[in-house]
């Protein structure tokens, strides 16, 4: 048999390509050396300094912020349109409607980016709103982006669901919603909060669409990392990618554990 | 009866128009915006564009419309060059991703079962790190002084330090590194569910197994190859972040030059004219992406 072997090797290739970085990162952040490539001890300062950087602090917490509110409405924006296209067969404007839903999935970033920031300048020049653009005008590009991805993920698992539950409620006489919120949405769940989690994540990374409708005096995390990164190396970066991987790499352990837990 | 029957189609109305207006109004506007602003005349000031029409007295006076940005970015080298080069960069970006991912996504399928989740969760993980951060990472690699030029310095195989980094082939590393879980992704849901006493059944015909291959696996899994090829391409000639990283002055490439265009010369016009460019040039893998999902939702439907 040759062909596990050519299949092992390539899966060894890919996998060492895929964390090669991430392993370096790791390493390079406890490096008392400024230069990445020379040993200098073991130190945890960076993480210090990070921890010190009223800048990156600051806009960690604008980037948290926008990145609950844009998951959560992106969630029941997408969980709303992943029923109409899942349940009400054919409907009116369907082939627009489901157009729209995946068109932001593959639309450029800096398109999307330009044209939100064309919209907002447009429309305070109507309408006076909105305000100066921060908070507001992120969160809302970021749910445009998170409705295709949340929509996505419902969908799958609303289209795989078995429906004799949700007959078997309306023949006892519950009504749409009550069937909806009793029987549905609990055996969704996993999906839902898998869809909120994608939203926020990409919420959280989003560095262009976020720099082109964002104003003065309001900085993502990502916004403020990619101008020290632009600047040349910076090892605080380090620490923060690692705090970043640690942190998504213990959910997502967890969230395996407990689904695979589930599964007889 | 009628009373129930009124209000779930109101209920049922809801809940498209809630989605639907907001991606009209968040999406489809803003994209015939950005077609309208493409036409107009650049201006120093605040919006810096010109009106496209002018109204006075509730009636039209003036429409002035003009391609002007478009005839400049076509006699303009730099944009024509910006044009070709994205799409150079990203087709051949999306070759490497798809020669070094359908092996990969195969692996996982075969593996054994138990295994699989661990495999595809390992592919997914860098994908909910980071991206920024990954990409500054191959800064670290890829630079004069960096890891790579150490390492193969010490191995011996050079002798003076290659230069990767600001160069069109640091971009390609960066793009195929970055987009390879989107192209493993699909095509490992296409290939799982092929069925392996297909296989069986061209071994037992006497074919080879790279005959069984190109027979068979091959042809089945080809939805997931052009899924995953769009999801690698059509980012990838819009990419921004990659080549203003790891890229060189010589790198050009639309999303780059939509930017420059747009922060540094504050011309709006020209910017979305460049964004009408790159939307034609990606109008049609975007319809054949769309297309791909239609008929998903056909199977779903039925």
């Amino acid at each position: 048999m040759r062909r596990p072997v050519f299949l092992l090797s390539a899966l060894s290739f890919g996998y060492a390509f895929l964390y090669a970085p991430i392993v370096l990162l790791v390493a390079w952040s406890f490096n008392e050396s400024r230069v990445a490539n020379v040993w200098g001890g073991f130190s945890v300062k960076w993480y210090g300094e990070l921890l010190r950087n009223e800048q990156f602090l600051e806009a960690a917490w604008l980037s948290l912020q926008v990145a609950a509110t844009s998951a959560t409405a992106a969630l029941a924006l997408g969980t709303l349109s992943a029923l109409a296209l899942v349940r009400f067969g054919r409907f009116r404007g369907r082939w627009l409607f489901s157009g729209l839903i995946a068109a932001p999935l593959v639309m450029p970033e800096v398109i999307l980016g330009l044209a939100l920031l064309l919209l907002f300048v447009a429309l305070e020049d109507l309408t006076g709103w909105p305000d100066g653009r921060g908070f507001v005008t992120i969160t809302i590009a970021h749910t445009t982006v998170g409705l295709a991805y949340a929509t996505v993920v419902v969908r799958s698992r609303l289209a795989q669901m078995d429906r004799s539950l949700e007959e078997a409620a309306m023949d006892l006489g519950a009504r749409p919603v009550k069937v909806f919120l009793v029987v549905t949405l609990p055996v969704i769940a996993p999906a839902l909060a898998a869809a909120w989690l994608l939203a926020f994540t990409l919420s959280l990374d989003d560095v262009v669409v976020a720099s082109f409708v964002t104003g003065p005096g309001a900085s993502t995390l990502p916004i403020e990392v990619f101008a020290s990164v632009r600047l040349g190396v910076s090892p605080q970066v380090n620490a923060l990618g690692t705090l970043i991987v640690v942190a998504v790499a213990a959910i997502i352990f967890t969230a395996w554990r407990l689904a695979g837990r589930r599964k007889p | 009866m009628r009373t129930a029957g009124w209000r779930r189609d109101w209920g049922r109305r809801l809940v498209v128009a809630l989605p639907f207006l907001w991606l009209g109004l968040f999406f489809l506007v803003p994209l015939l915006i950005v077609g309208k602003i493409s036409l107009s005349e650049t201006r120093s000031g605040i919006p810096p564009y010109e009106p496209l029409f002018e109204i006075a007295d509730g009636a039209l006076v003036q429409v002035r419309a003009s391609l002007a940005n478009f005839a400049l970015l076509f006699e303009d080298d730099l944009y024509v060059g910006a044009y070709f080069q994205s799409l150079t960069i990203a087709g051949l970006s999306t070759l490497a991703c798809l020669l070094i991912g359908y092996p990969m996504a195969l692996g996982i399928a075969r593996a054994r079962p138990e295994r699989r989740s661990i495999l595809l969760l390992l592919v997914i993980l860098p994908f909910w790190t980071s991206f920024l951060i990954r990409v500054y990472a191959w800064m670290g690699i890829l630079k004069d002084e960096g890891l790579l030029n150490a390492l193969l310095l010490g191995l011996g195989l050079i002798d003076q330090p290659l230069i990767i980094l600001n160069t069109d082939a640091a971009v390609y590393i960066g793009i195929v590194y970055s987009y390879l879980p989107f192209m493993v992704l699909p095509l490992y849901a296409s290939l799982e569910k092929l069925d392996p006493f297909l296989l069986e059944a061209a071994a037992d015909l006497g074919a080879p197994p790279w005959r069984a291959f190109l027979a068979v696996t091959l042809p089945l899994s080809a939805p997931g190859i052009v899924a995953g090829s769009m999801l690698v391409f059509v980012p990838a000639v819009g990419e921004y972040v990659i080549p203003d990283l790891l890229g060189g002055g010589d790198t050009l490439m639309m999303g780059k030059a939509l930017w420059d265009v747009f922060a540094q010369n504050r011309d709006w016009p020209a910017a979305a004219a460049l964004a009408v460019a790159m939307l034609a040039a990606l109008a049609l893998p975007m319809a054949l992406f769309h297309h791909l999902q239609a008929r998903l939702d056909g199977e779903e439907r039925a």
